[in-house]
């Protein structure tokens, strides 16, 4: 147990008083599972205030201001290197793990500052899921157990509360149908598409508020990629869904809202360009980077 | 005008050199393989003749004949498990702090001691054992022998955890992570599994290793024609020490005990090996 002391980015002091708050959270939502959270659609759950972000002295992220609304998609777009899958981790600290990244500015969960010195990562990270680029299922764990590993990490459940869960999930990840005869395969053994939803099913069944997708379907083929867009608009109806995308479709068929990061040049921190709804700014955006960004000018 | 058929000489120079390499590879291997073999197929003959029902359940005998090396084996038995149970918590808990943790200048300065260790004579684990162990606990014993062997052991299984466990995908770990998975729990729970046949293979191997030693016990753990079945009190033997001895003898018969003694080592050692390649290869880490 030694190691645990050598962990950085656990703060152990308050952790107690953390979990019994999210104990009670948790036990306020189990009445009406995967239903939406206190608040209203469209209310800020999570507000970026001059967010600038750096991996060692490289400013990689300049003056971010961004809101981002409850039951709505944002999408993420702009060229590579400048700064989205930088930025998207900084609503959930998972910067942290890349070494010699920081950020600096305040990003807030339902009006609390998850920089707060007070704040333990792991609490935001069970309010603000994650899912990879790549498909990254836990490769000793069958489908069942990836679907719930989170949770069995956690503290112990009942096993019938985790059949529910997982047959939720992976509904809900629109992958219950494929995968309902194997779920006590590994989970390697499905194809990528199928992984990528058991990574999302995965994120859900630990009942965030808001979902991080980094580029989700930028290794699967379009089949795969159509059944994860399917999913995310499902998912709408009870999370809050941010998505780095560079395809311009999925960005203006999913998304709600569209935030454009832009490099000025090689070398220059990326930038929050142009944000705002994805009907505006695929049709009549304000700056003439993100008409030529979008149109397929460049990039 | 070139023609896919060069009439250069150039081509027929570089498919000469090219022989003549692949050939010079190939003998390279055999010079190194031949005193590999040759050692292995004379203590078969040697020591398979030795086998007998005595031979498993007998003692040394000083004269005459016949005899056996039961003592030795129990001997071995008790030296290398208690060394294990002392350098296998140890390694592993070392290798996964390396390599989930180690990236520090305390990890540094482990990793350099770890690697001086390694090339530490084993001898002078032996010495260094006598004069801490066996000179305070007023005589040769088991417990010193098998920290001589921890010595050799730790080292070892730390280095080879620490380069299986950063086998482990990082994509692994960010998923735990991100799922609100600490940290600690996370090495625990997803790295360490993913990693855990690499690690066995690990402690298989250099189990291997000090099985065969003898010099560290020496001047440790000694040796006796008795058995002894006591870990802190009195001189215990085992199979490579007895070797040693029954090479040493003037007696044609207790040398042939000992290249029994040799064949069943190399039996032993061989499987260990054997065993820790079949698990490796069960699972690969990250998949």
């Amino acid at each position: 147990m030694e190691i645990v002391s050598f962990g950085k980015d656990e703060t152990t002091v308050d952790r107690r008083e953390a979990m019994k708050e999210r104990k009670d959270k948790v036990g306020a939502r189990q009445k009406s599972p995967g239903q939406p959270d206190v608040g209203r659609p469209e209310e800020p759950v999570m507000e970026v205030e001059d967010l600038n972000m750096y991996y060692g002295s490289f400013k990689a992220l300049a003056d971010v201001d961004m809101k981002v609304r409850r039951n709505r998609v944002t999408a993420l777009i702009g060229p590579s290197g400048c700064g989205k899958s930088t930025f998207i981790r900084s609503l959930n600290r998972m910067h942290e793990v890349v070494r010699g990244a920081r950020a600096e500015g305040r990003v807030t969960l339902d009006g609390e500052d998850i920089y707060a010195s007070d704040v333990d990562p792991v609490q935001v990270r069970r309010r603000v899921g994650m899912v990879f680029q790549k498909p990254n299922p836990f490769p000793t764990m069958t489908v069942y157990d990836n679907v719930v590993a989170g949770l069995k990490l956690g503290r112990r459940r009942k096993k019938s509360e985790l059949d529910e869960i997982v047959e939720r999930t992976l509904k809900q990840a629109a992958l219950w149908s494929e995968v309902k005869d194997k779920l006590k395969e590994s989970g390697m053994s499905l194809s990528g598409g199928q992984q990528q939803r058991l990574c999302i099913a995965r994120t859900l069944a630990m009942e965030p508020e808001v979902i991080l997708m980094d580029e989700p379907a930028s290794a699967l083929d379009p089949v795969s990629t159509q059944k994860i867009e399917d999913a995310i608009d499902e998912l709408k109806q009870q999370y809050t869904v941010v998505i780095v995308t560079h395809n311009m479709q999925q960005a203006s068929r999913a998304s709600d809202y569209t935030g454009f990061f832009f490099i000025e040049d090689t070398g220059k921190p990326g930038q929050l360009w142009e944000f705002g709804e994805t009907e505006k700014m695929f049709s009549n955006p304000e700056r003439q980077e993100t008409e030529d960004y979008v149109t397929g000018r460049f990039g | 005008m070139s023609s896919l058929t060069s009439s250069s000489g150039h081509y027929r120079r570089r498919k000469l050199v090219d022989r003549l390499m692949t050939g010079l590879s190939y003998a390279s291997v055999l010079v190194a393989i031949v005193p590999l073999a040759a050692l292995l197929i004379y203590v078969i003959i040697r020591g398979a003749g030795a086998w007998s029902p005595e031979f498993f359940t007998g003692l040394p005998q000083l004269f005459g004949g016949g005899g056996g090396v039961a003592n030795g084996i129990v001997g071995t038995l008790i030296l290398v498990g208690m060394a294990s149970v002392m350098s296998i918590p140890f390694g592993v808990m070392a290798g996964i702090y390396l390599a989930e943790y180690g990236d520090n200048a305390l990890g540094g300065f482990i990793r350099f001691v770890a690697d001086t260790m390694t090339g530490i004579p084993s001898i002078v684990a032996g010495v260094f054992i006598y004069g801490l162990l066996v000179l305070n606990m007023g005589g040769y014993n088991a417990l010193a022998g098998a920290v001589s062997l921890t010595i050799l052991m730790v080292p070892v299984i730390t280095r080879s955890t620490e380069g299986v466990i950063r086998l482990v995908p990082g994509s692994i770990r960010e998923a735990a992570l991100a799922l609100g998975v600490p940290r600690w729990k996370t090495t625990l729970r997803v790295v360490v599994p993913a990693a855990v046949s690499g690690i066995v293979t690990g402690v298989l191997l250099s189990i291997a290793r000090v099985a065969g030693e003898t010099a560290p016990l020496l001047f440790t753990a000694f040796s006796s024609n008795y058995f002894n079945f006591q870990p802190f009190q009195g001189a215990m033997p085992s199979l490579p020490v007895l070797i040693y001895n029954a090479a040493r003898s003037p007696t044609e018969a207790v040398r042939e005990v000992g290249w029994g003694a040799a064949f069943l080592l190399v039996v032993m050692i061989l499987a260990l090996n054997l065993t820790a390649r079949l698990v490796f290869r069960g699972r690969v880490p990250g998949g």
